[in-house]
């Protein structure tokens, strides 16, 4: 693995944003499978260390725009596990208060400019974002997530487009977690999809989204030079679904095999491979690592625990926020 | 009072409040030096330079994109939306990132952002460049909408809907760039849900958005010379809508007409009537009428288009009818 952050604290707080995306997720799919969760999610599990890479990259004042399969950003991000399960469950202490759920989760205090369940709507915003940086004078990054099925959009060739004609600070994330749905990558994307980038001139990177350190390392540098102004740039991230398309998407096999879901799990798994490497470099002891997981996972069974039991937001909530200056919308 | 143009009232809001708040900037396509094909912004680059006044490639869901963007981020955009028929383009960033991200975020998030873009047929251009498509839009929960009558009031509406922190579509008929009204020198807004009763009457009520308005004056002016006293009421804003005012008067008059350029079937006309039937119904004397643009794509050829709208002599002869008790069965 290529090192990057050079101290132990930022390998350990990488390695504890992974487990903590894992564990999100592992409760995210027990509350479906339980039918405590209202309607569906779609899971990150397998790709942490691409939104972790990244996020850590970033200040807390450069923004991100997230998608359907958003719990991951939203944790990178810098959420907490009890907004974000009161979210999920539609409780008034979510951080949309409820309105939002599974597919719009994000802590918008934390730059964090919405999850998008229109694959690639927000690649417009995430330019916006960008725009606004550049005519205020703010050095702030944006980094757009999306997945390679988003890549057939065409709303994405159209900002690009500006954003490279305006040297916009905008990073372009396609996470390529090989299916666009139930159908795999290569069906969809024809040729290359960085080169897509490329045709506008846009430096675009290709990395293996399933190693934090490779992807942290090359965000850095982009972010850094994207501060400067030299931006756009594009990253595709090479990684993997572990879940279905959604939670419900469980008989797989006429789309991709288990052998190759079996592969990705134990040969490439990101969590895995990151925490031989701590322990091979003396970071942190196995004993260390134990520790901090069955931590993580005591602070999400609190938070579940205390999701379940919040309360609904009051029915009165219903026509509030549709505008900024009508309090209810149809009173 | 001095008398200026729409195009030029428009044109003094923007550069207003361009210089009030440096956050104000334009995009869309030509309008810098090119002004727009309509010129309704000539001298705005001048001013305030490209950085401020942003010309586009011609990509209409992007741009609306970033400008969606722009606004969640600490910018407000003016989006310039060449032609009304080009809204089916953008309707995804318009009505589902645009019209949502405030409720979505339970609050969090703010979109102040001006749509300016047209209505109106009879310029002899066809069927998609002649639509009146603010129905489409006001059917969204999320979104303001202005239907600016005269010079006057498209100064005074933009200035409002450019502080405004909703999005907000505001649409200028084309038709009525040159046409001149007294407009103040000094600064005005015009409050949004405050409909304008333009001339008072007890015999029956005109209630008419956008260039109706004119027509429905006429109208009243032919009514007049028949001893029909037509009072007529222009919304300024279908929403939010003022039904106090429109209320009120048919409470008097015990008859209305609607008359709105955009097609007729499920549109403004019968939004309104509806609402009139709903909290009126005990105090009409008669079914109130819906007048609309027929329900065909916009003709080209003159001799189709001029009877595909309102007009005067029409609105007048049915204001007799509903005044005689003759029950009307709209086309």
């Amino acid at each position: 693995m290529a090192k990057t952050k050079t101290n132990t604290e930022d390998y350990l707080r990488m390695y504890r944003q992974m487990v903590r995306i894992r564990t999100f997720e592992d409760n995210a799919n027990q509350l479906y499978l339980s039918a405590k969760m209202p309607g569906l999610t779609h899971m990150y599990s397998g790709e942490e260390a691409v939104a972790v890479g990244i996020c850590e990259a970033l200040k807390f004042t450069d923004k991100i725009t997230s998608t359907h399969r958003g719990h991951g950003h939203c944790v990178a991000k810098g959420a907490e596990f009890k907004e974000m399960f009161c979210e999920l469950l539609g409780k008034e202490e979510g951080y949309c208060r409820g309105k939002g759920g599974s597919m719009h989760i994000a802590d918008q205090s934390n730059g964090n400019l919405g999850a998008n369940a229109i694959v690639g709507g927000s690649m417009g915003i995430a330019t916006g974002s960008a725009f606004t940086a550049k005519m205020l004078g703010k050095d702030d990054v944006t980094v757009c997530f999306f997945g390679d099925g988003a890549t057939a959009q065409g709303l994405m060739y159209e900002v690009m487009n500006m954003a490279a004609l305006w040297n916009l600070p905008v990073i372009y994330a396609c996470e390529n977690n090989g299916y666009s749905e139930y159908t795999k990558t290569e069906e969809i994307a024809a040729g290359s999809i960085t080169a897509r980038a490329e045709a506008f001139g846009i430096e675009a990177h290709q990395v293996d989204g399933q190693d934090v350190l490779a992807v942290n390392a090359l965000t850095q540098k982009l972010v850094e030079r994207a501060r400067k102004g030299e931006g756009p740039f594009f990253l595709e991230l090479m990684t993997y679904r572990y879940h279905g398309h959604h939670v419900g998407d469980i008989n797989r096999e006429y789309y991709r095999s288990k052998d190759e879901e079996k592969d990705w799990k134990e040969n490439r798994d990101p969590i895995i491979r990151f925490r031989t490497w701590l322990v091979s470099e003396g970071v942190a002891t196995e004993d260390e690592i134990e520790a901090m997981n069955a931590e993580i996972k005591k602070d999400a069974e609190a938070a579940v625990d205390y999701a379940l039991n919040a309360k609904y937001p009051d029915v009165s909530e219903v026509d509030m926020h549709v505008f900024t200056d009508i309090k209810h919308a149809l009173a | 009072m001095r008398e200026i143009t729409l195009s030029q009232a428009v044109n003094e809001a923007l550069a207003e409040e361009m210089r009030r708040d440096e956050r104000v900037f334009i995009i869309g396509e030509d309008v810098a030096e090119a002004g727009t094909p309509f010129k309704v912004l000539s001298g705005l680059v001048e001013e305030f330079g490209t950085g401020r006044v942003v010309d586009t490639p011609i990509a209409e869901p992007g741009f609306m994109g970033i400008a969606v963007g722009a606004a969640m981020t600490g910018t407000r955009p003016v989006v310039d939306l060449m032609f009304g028929d080009f809204i089916y383009l953008i309707m995804d960033q318009l009505c589902n990132q645009a019209a949502k991200t405030h409720y979505m975020s339970g609050g969090k998030l703010n979109v102040p952002l001006v749509l300016r873009t047209n209505l109106g047929a009879t310029r002899r251009s066809a069927a998609q460049h002649s639509q009146s498509l603010h129905a489409l839009v006001a059917h969204i929960p999320g979104l303001k909408v202005a239907m600016p009558s005269s010079a006057y009031e498209a100064k005074g509406l933009m200035k409002t809907a450019i502080r405004d922190d909703n999005p907000v579509v505001i649409f200028e008929d084309k038709l009525m760039y040159q046409d001149k009204a007294p407009v103040p020198e000094e600064e005005y807004l015009i409050p949004f849900g405050k409909a304008n009763v333009k001339r008072e009457g007890s015999d029956i009520t005109l209630i008419a958005t956008s260039s109706m308005v004119q027509v429905a004056e006429k109208a009243a002016e032919i009514l007049a010379q028949d001893g029909i006293e037509a009072e007529v009421i222009d919304p300024r804003t279908i929403v939010p809508l003022d039904e106090e005012t429109l209320l009120k008067s048919v409470r008097k008059t015990s008859r209305a007409i609607v008359i709105d350029e955009g097609h007729q079937s499920y549109g403004i006309t019968g939004e309104i009537a509806a609402r009139l039937n709903e909290k009126a119904f005990y105090h009409l004397d008669a079914p109130v009428l819906r007048m609309g643009a027929m329900d065909v794509p916009v003709p080209f050829s003159p001799a189709l288009e001029d009877v595909t709208v309102p007009t005067p002599d029409g609105v007048a002869e049915n204001a007799r009818r509903l005044m005689s008790g003759e029950m009307i069965h709209a086309a």
